[in-house]
């Protein structure tokens, strides 16, 4: 069926317009997501596999040929990156159930939590440039209804940071875009790419350079690298756990996507370019770092793991090399789940304690042993212990960095797995252990029911580790893919 | 003709950046509806302005104006006025709640919730 990749887009599409028309039924809009989750996550696995035996899957939108209508692509990254949207989108949404309240579910909760979902597997999936750009909005305007949804003050106010800062980084895409155009002359992403191979056969032109950086900002506000990281720490800080989770996990990473893609696909033939981003990389896992050791509030320590992740995965793709690249796709996935593992888990706490200042809460694991080990286990992950899922990406994109003799940046990499593991360990030493103490809304919250979702997140990471002779197959031919950009451009222009 | 687009397109994008660094949220939002028409004034100057008819087929012209930048810069326009809108309303709706368009104002993370 060549309509196959079209699905996780569709799929979320029709269920978001479906839950429109169910607002004050909660029951119901709760069945309809939970199935089309469900189908979601199947449909995103048999992409996965058709990708596998078939290679990389296009479908030209109405049949127009492919530099000239709108074309979605999967390859193995997409793919991988749609299964596990797929997967973070069911998780979040059984955490939802319990935790977000009637007031936001019938307000369309579900509904945009769809249009959001719409937004992230489009813009993993697209193949047109100016597709991508629609996809992105898509993606935010969703994420902005989210954010502010329940509008209680702190909300309010840094929706409306969020919001500015992503206007101006939309109208720098379409700056961006049109620059490209105007040198190109398409929009196809697989047709850029063979046009300024064209044009580069002695180096890349001084304009594409500039258009390289540029698209480095756009996708650095998204993807929150080093100085461009300003508006997260406040934004994320104001949303509920489940929301907080998507967007850890997934908005962040559709841009380290989109730099990933168009740096291995249109400017790979200027190294100096990889350099600015390498650079960069490596002051986001520096100041990361310095941010999670800081603070001594459990959300803004997670927040900042998010920028040091941000930066490891791009600087294992700015290295450029097989090891690095595969360490890079390895590390994105298991990156997404664990973050999206930790903020459930963070929201668990907040729930019992009714804060998220560390000074305010000890002995946690004498009454939730559970959670408790929980942490422990979502905590060694994200540092990076072997035999859970941190670990290969990690070990790949260091050996990638000495193979690439970038060994500053290879040992940052490694120095920056201790301070997060000290700053992930601080959380589990303040909060856990210590003196028991009794908290507020510690009766109230269903502890039980609300674990359920990041346990299946752990699981499925500790799964992704101890399974990775299993997984790596898929995860090369990713890596190929982008390091060999002729097997995209072969398979969206059939001549 | 593209040398003057680029300067009006410059002072477009010139005068709003001088507004969203301004302290006041309306003159913020009157800069983001500056900045997209200088980006859609950019599409449509980056495309090329030649001289050309409209893109509508049924006459017997000589050669047409590229469409494409055309469909960008509707779709473009569509997506920002949905942004807009709900950017004022977002202004007006923190306006009530906080009492304030002073984004100096809106600070601070953890005691004021």
């Amino acid at each position: 069926m060549t309509n196959l990749i079209i699905l996780p887009i569709l799929i979320p599409l029709f269920t978001g317009v479906i839950l429109i028309f169910l607002n004050n039924r909660i029951m119901a809009q709760r069945v309809v997501a939970s199935i089309s989750s469900i189908g979601t996550i199947i449909a995103a696995w048999l992409i996965v596999q058709k990708v596998r035996t078939d290679g990389i899957q296009s479908l030209n939108i109405s049949s127009w040929d492919a530099p000239f209508g709108i074309t979605l692509v999967s390859d193995m990254l997409s793919a991988l990156l749609v299964l596990t949207t797929s997967i973070i989108a069911f998780v979040c949404l059984i955490y939802s159930f319990k935790s977000i309240g009637e007031e936001r579910e019938k307000y369309y909760y579900y509904a945009v939590f769809y249009f959001l979902l719409v937004g992230v597997n489009g813009a993993f999936t697209t193949g047109d440039i100016f597709n991508l750009f629609v996809f992105f909005e898509v993606m935010l305007m969703s994420s902005y209804v989210l954010l502010v949804l329940g509008g209680t003050k702190i909300q309010l106010r840094e929706s409306i940071k969020y919001l500015l800062v992503n206007v101006i980084s939309s109208a720098l895409f379409i700056i961006a875009v049109a620059y490209l155009y105007s040198v190109v002359g398409t929009l196809n992403m697989a047709h850029i790419s063979a046009r300024i191979n064209e044009i580069s056969v002695n180096g890349m032109p001084g304009i594409l350079t500039v258009i390289a950086v540029l698209f480095l900002i756009v996708f650095g506000l998204k993807g929150a690298i080093f100085p461009l990281y300003f508006w997260m720490p406040g934004s994320y800080y104001a949303p509920p756990a489940p929301v907080l989770a998507l967007f850890g996990a997934l908005l962040t990473k559709v841009g380290v996507y989109s730099i990933t893609r168009t740096y291995t696909l249109f400017f790979y033939h200027d190294m100096d370019t990889f350099g600015i981003l390498s650079i960069l990389a490596i002051l986001s896992i520096v100041f990361g770092v310095i941010g999670a050791i800081a603070y001594w509030d459990i959300k803004n320590i997670i927040i900042y793991n998010i920028i040091v992740a941000v930066g490891v995965i791009l600087y294992g793709i700015s290295v450029l090399n097989t090891a690095s690249i595969t360490g890079a796709v390895y590390y994105l996935m298991h990156d997404m789940l664990i973050k999206a593992a930790l903020f459930l888990l963070v929201g668990v706490v907040i729930s019992i304690t009714g804060t998220s200042n560390l000074r305010n809460i000890s002995g946690l694991i004498n009454r939730f042993p559970g959670l408790g080990w929980t942490f422990f286990i979502a905590a060694l992950a994200l540092a990076g212990i072997p035999p859970l899922s941190g670990f290969v990406g990690k070990l790949l994109i260091v050996q990638g960095g000495f193979e690439g003799e970038s060994f500053l940046g290879a040992f940052i990499t490694l120095m920056s797995s201790l301070l997060v593991l000290f700053s992930v360990m601080k959380i589990f030493i303040n909060g856990f252990w210590g003196k028991d103490r009794t908290y507020v809304g510690e009766e109230k919250a269903p502890v039980k029911q609300l674990l359920i979702a990041p346990v299946i997140l752990v699981v499925t990471s500790a799964l992704y580790g101890i399974g990775s002779e299993f997984i790596l197959p898929y995860i090369t031919q990713a890596a190929d893919t982008l390091i060999d950009p002729n097997i995209y451009i072969n398979a969206v222009i059939k001549e | 003709m593209e040398i003057l687009m680029a300067f009006v397109i410059g002072i477009l994008f010139m005068t709003a950046t001088y507004l969203m660094l301004s302290k006041s949220l309306l003159r913020i939002i009157v800069g983001t509806g500056l900045l997209s028409h200088g980006a859609h004034l950019l599409i449509l100057t980056m495309g090329g302005l030649k001289r050309g008819a409209a893109p509508i087929l049924g006459g017997n012209e000589e050669g047409y104006t590229d469409p494409l930048p055309q469909a960008l810069i509707l779709t473009a326009i569509v997506i920002s006025f949905g942004v807009t809108a709900f950017f004022l309303v977002l202004a007006y709706r923190s306006y009530q709640e906080l009492g304030t368009d002073n984004v100096e104002e809106m600070r601070g993370t953890e005691k004021d919730d």
